[in-house]
């Protein structure tokens, strides 16, 4: 499984033709407290860049884009009622929803965890 | 000039402390052209206080007053009698000189307020939550469209026949520039509404279907099967209260299971002020509160574990979300909704639903002596406090009759639906509290030497 | 001798006694007030009725007398509204707006917002019954006095701005300009240009620009600013093109400036056929000193809560009449008015639309606007004349210069350079202590008695604290509140923690956002039946 990051602070885990999407530590650090997650449905599809999701911190409210392209197979249901997750593990149990990719290809354009680290330094 | 605080000195130290020669330096920024260099030509001078009442009395004294005739107006504003206090309360400074209460520490009582006022409006409306207020009735039903459209993604919104012209008017208004479909249809005047033709109408591409209650002729019918055939399409039903009153009496749209029910709440505390300031009612099922628009007051603790009051889920609001906002509006009708609940407050359960009572009678006695006038025909045997008669000619001409003997008769259909030949008989009818049976009798005594 | 018997021996105050809790929670004055769902009760009113009705035949509300029937429509379930007697009502929202600041009760800097004092005569003239009681519907006869006051001001605002007409109805700021893009949207169209989509806001602008743009159907895009805190001209020339459609401009904007390059911006967007839209929210600070009409504006909302001194009411009601260009006018909304030469005035509804006003957009709200706004704004403005009301935009433009001046040592004031300011003054975080920023700042002035200033507004500088004083503030109350926030800013920069943890003296300490995001209790609910509920 291989972890791969976007300009926009999402990530996606990829294991054979199934991506993890959430965000990053370090953009939950900026939004502050989330206080709201709108996760995608089932079977809904998702070009590269698309709004997937929308996360809402009490001042703010943000757009997630996918990373990747893809079929939407499920959302982490858990954020409806603890949105908190995304905050206390965004990188694990806070992750937003899970999707079939359909060109691996895009992973390419992602950057790796130590270049994700040196671009987030720069910011 | 009684306003301004600043002496001369003063102004000249503090022009001193900036380092400006005169006032003029401060206006460099402004192209020259563009500089006024005195006060406007054609336009009075400052005034005294005495002077501006004069003038203002003189002007109000034109107006034929509500109160000093026998009065029928209603077609979604309603005269009632407001206490006292209530008046008195609103203009307590520091209710009517706050601002919106985005530092909650010190807006307490404007947000306890709006809490309470957005509880009573829920129980009211019958639904599981409402807002902090719009407008008015009419943007408020516009601004429901608009939720309907986003929660069902379907762009075609069905409008009763029934619902109020002008509401209708401002609803087409925004679907030009939204692309909303509008279905719209004119009333006839008969005795039912026109339920089974909307529950007719609904197919899979309808957002939401709107119907006001009671109707623009006062008619009012049974909800249920119109929010069944509405959820059976997966549409909304928006129900539209233009007169809170009938709330207690009749049962409330929520729990007819409305989705979404709007209203004006002018009739509560409010006054009728030739159509505003009002204050729009605004409540929805509990699932949809994300996409309500307007602000909402939430409960929450301090950082002593006290209970206190915040303006929340703001994130829907367009100081944040700009573009993506659920909708532009940016105040709501704080004063108003203050008026509205403590009036609410003053009539408690017991006072409205005795209000709604002698409301409902009186105008039950009124409808009854008003069709004895030989030719006027009742057109609604089933209403709350507002009817709609059938004259034997065009109820226009007849209403501007009676305003010249100083009776104000009600709203002619005429008047509402411009060039409907086939409404322009028709007149609607309000009775409240403030309705005497000597008013009802002067008004069926002149219609009587009017229609001889 | 005679003993005083009472007991009670006058004795010198003692100092510095340590206060136990209350077990009301009240601290003297500051007094803790529950809700009226918890001290109310359904079986308590305090209204009297002139009589009760006497029951309608047929099963309670049922069958009247000439047969009309509420039928299974009755309500019947308890509603669950509250009663309180007339005292305990009177004491309940006593106590609440205890708990709020106003103008009334001291200075109220909020930038962009224009608090100044409401005077109280326009609150007696807007209660006149010849204004208060009438009813929206009358026969226009019975209602000259009304349109009157309608047409007045509608006169005022014209030539106060210099501008060719004015739509009166719109509600509120945010509703006028939503107005003003839909007559630019309806010139478009007539025009046969409705494919100009785009609207440019500079990114200073309010929230409200882009969504009221969106909400029209245009697309949005941003205007950088300029170093300075202007709007990039030069930005803003470049992309204008024939998909443009308006460029909506606040001015003096948001950062307090005057945009210098106003009617060079107007006559570039003119040029390509497109509209300039102008954010009237800031002009108090140039009234009766600049007409936008000679900047070459086609519309502006005018906050008559802001300029024209009726309350703001805890958030609203407002009033937002726009003021068009002789371009716009014509398919401006219905209804408004008209006066004949025999000084006859008439309400042009849709009925005589089509004679008198066929490019009409339509109708914006049920009735006339916000009549008793307008009663309230003209007795204002007759109040001032020409001459006043040039003087309020003066001595606001010299407050606000005066707190600049005085401050621009002690917090980071990004545009102190740009020129004179405006009617606010714009300061930002900058040179706080790590950790602090102007919520400590805003929470401080809240203990020193203060009505913070408007906070991270707007978005082009970090942290913004901005400050407009307005006409309404003496000498001595600037020089107060100078004094205080220095002190509070100058505990920032220090690092006192007490700040964040401020305000101390206030009814309510910070409130907890988050929770009262993550799960809303938008409504009461009885604790009792939750409970049993669950």
């Amino acid at each position: 499984m291989s972890r791969y990051f976007t300009e926009d602070h999402e990530w996606v885990d990829v294991d054979g033709d199934v991506g993890i999407v959430g965000i990053t530590e370090y953009a939950q650090s900026q939004l502050g407290d989330i206080v709201f997650v709108d996760v995608p449905e089932e079977g809904k599809e998702l070009a590269k860049g698309d709004e997937a999701a929308v996360v809402e911190s009490v001042k703010a409210a943000s757009d997630v884009y996918s990373p990747v392209s893809g079929t939407v197979i499920d959302g982490n249901a858990a954020l409806a009622d603890t949105p908190g997750l995304v905050n206390e593990d965004p990188e694990g149990d806070g992750w937003f929803f899970k999707l079939t990719l359909s060109d691996a290809d895009e992973l390419n354009e992602l950057m790796d965890e130590v270049a994700y680290q040196a671009f987030v330094a720069k910011l | 000039m009684r306003y301004l605080p600043l002496t001369q000195s003063d102004r000249e130290a503090m022009l001193g402390v900036i380092g400006a020669a005169s006032i003029d330096d401060l206006f460099v920024d402004v192209p020259e052209a563009a500089r006024l260099d005195g006060p406007i030509h054609d336009l009075p001078m400052h005034a005294s206080e005495m002077a501006v009442e004069r003038h203002m009395s003189a002007l109000a004294r034109k107006n034929l007053t509500a109160g000093e005739a026998p009065f029928f107006l209603g077609c979604g504003a309603y005269r009632h009698h407001v206490p006292a206090s209530v008046d008195h309360l609103i203009q307590r400074g520091e209710f009517l000189t706050a601002y919106t209460p985005y530092q909650p520490e010190i807006a307490q009582g404007t947000l306890q307020m709006l809490f309470e006022f957005q509880t009573q409006v829920a129980r009211l409306l019958g639904t599981d939550v409402a807002n902090a207020s719009m407008y008015d009735g009419s943007t408020a039903c516009w601004e429901a469209i608009g939720m309907a459209r986003r929660i069902t993604k379907r762009g075609k919104a069905i409008l009763s026949s029934g619902l109020h012209p002008h509401y209708v008017s401002v609803a087409k208004t925004m679907a030009k520039f939204t692309g909303d479909v509008l279905e719209t249809a004119t009333p006839s005047l008969s005795a039912d509404t026109d339920l089974a033709t909307l529950i007719a109408a609904i197919d899979k591409d309808t957002s939401c279907v709107v119907v006001q209650y009671p109707d623009i002729l006062g008619r009012i019918a049974d909800l249920t099967p119109l929010a069944d055939a509405c959820h059976a399409n997966k549409a909304l039903l928006i129900a539209v209260v233009t007169e809170p009153v009938a709330l207690g009496a009749i049962k409330a749209p929520g729990e007819m299971d409305a989705d979404i029910v709007v209203g004006e709440g002018q009739s509560l505390g409010v006054g009728l002020q030739f159509g505003g300031p009002y204050v729009g009612l605004f409540g929805c099922k509990e699932k949809y509160v994300r996409q309500m628009p307007g602000r909402l007051c939430g409960e929450t603790l301090d950082a002593d574990g006290r209970r206190g009051f915040v303006l929340t889920l703001s994130t829907r609001e367009q100081h944040i979300r700009r573009e993506k906002a659920t909708s532009n509006i940016c105040t709501n009708s704080g004063l108003c909704a203050l008026a509205f609940s403590i009036h609410m407050t003053l009539l408690g359960e017991k006072g409205l639903r005795t209000l709604a009572e002698i409301n409902h009678h009186g105008a039950v006695a009124a409808a009854a002596r008003l069709s004895q006038v030989p030719g006027v025909e009742l057109v609604t045997p089933t209403f709350f406090n507002e009817f709609t008669l059938k004259l034997p000619q065009e109820a226009r001409p007849v209403v501007r009759s009676l305003a010249e003997r100083g009776i104000l008769a009600g709203v002619s259909l005429g008047r509402l639906y411009p060039g409907e030949a086939s409404l322009a008989n028709g007149l609607v009818v309000a009775v409240t509290e403030t309705t005497s049976a000597e008013d009802v009798e002067t008004l069926a005594a002149a219609l009587e030497e009017i229609l001889a | 001798m005679s003993i005083n018997a009472s007991g009670w021996r006058p004795e010198a105050p003692v100092a510095g006694g340590k206060a136990s809790p209350t077990v009301t929670g009240n601290k003297g004055l500051m007094l803790e007030e529950a809700l009226i769902f918890e001290i109310g009760d359904s079986e308590t009113t305090g209204v009297d009725f002139a009589s009760s009705p006497s029951p309608l035949r047929g099963a309670g509300r049922g069958e009247g007398p000439s047969g009309t029937s509420l039928g299974s429509l009755a309500r019947t379930a308890p509603i669950g509204l509250p009663g309180l007697s007339e005292p305990e009502t009177v004491r309940h929202y006593t106590r609440l707006s205890r708990q709020n600041y106003g103008i009334d009760l001291g200075f109220f800097p909020l930038g962009s917002c224009t608090m100044k004092h409401n005077p109280r005569l326009n609150e007696k003239m807007a209660r006149l019954p010849g204004f208060a009681d009438i009813h929206p519907l009358q026969p226009v006869d019975t209602v000259q006095g009304a349109l009157g006051v309608i047409n007045e001001l509608a006169v005022w605002l014209t030539k106060l701005t210099g501008m060719y007409g004015v739509a009166m109805s719109p509600k509120a700021g945010a509703h006028g300009e939503l107005c003003g893009i839909l007559c630019i949207k309806a010139a478009l169209e007539a025009r046969g240009e409705g494919h100009r989509k785009v609207v440019l806001v500079p990114e200073s602008a309010h929230g409200t620009n882009p969504a009221t743009a969106a909400f029209a159907g245009f697309t949005v895009e941003d205007i950088p600013a300029t170093a300075e805190g202007r709007v990039d001209t030069a930005a803003l020339k470049a992309r204008l093109g024939p998909d443009v459609a308006a460029v909506m401009i606040t001015n003096p904007n948001t950062c307090g400036l005057f945009e210098r390059d106003m009617k060079a911006i107007s006559d570039a967007v003119h040029a390509v056929g497109a509209y300039v839209y102008c954010d009237g929210a800031n002009f108090n600070a140039i009234v009766g000193r600049v007409r936008p009409g000679d900047l070459g504006i086609d519309a502006m909302h005018i906050n008559l809560h802001k300029t024209f001194s009726t309350p703001h009411g805890g958030g609203g009601p407002g009033s937002g009449p726009v003021v068009l260009s002789e371009a716009l006018a014509p398919f401006g909304p219905l209804p408004f008015t008209a006066r004949y030469e025999d000084g006859h005035l008439a309400l042009i509804e849709e009925e005589t639309a089509g004679d008198e006003h066929p490019h009409t957009f339509g109708r914006m709200t049920a009735f006339h606007g916000q009549m008793g706004m307008f009663t309230r704004a003209l007795t204002y403005i007759l109040s001032h004349g020409a001459d006043g009301l040039r003087q309020v935009s003066e001595d606001a433009v010299l407050n606000a210069n005066y707190i600049l001046r005085s401050l621009e040592k002690t917090l980071d004031a990004p545009f102190a350079g740009s020129g004179p300011c405006m009617h606010e003054a714009l300061f930002s975080d900058n040179g706080l202590a790590d950790g602090f920023s102007t919520i400590d700042v805003a929470k401080g002035l809240i203990d020193e008695g203060f009505h913070p200033m408007t906070m991270y507004f707007p978005l082009v500088v970090h942290g913004a604290m901005l400050i407009e004083p307005t006409e309404t503030e003496s000498k001595a109350a600037l020089d107060q509140f100078i004094a205080a926030l220095r002190s509070v800013a100058e505990r920032a920069k220090a690092g006192d923690i007490s700040l964040k943890s401020a305000p101390h003296f206030a009814p309510r300490s910070r409130l907890d956002e988050t929770l009262a995001a993550r799960k809303p209790v938008l409504v009461w609910k009885d604790p009792v039946l939750a409970q049993a509920a669950e």
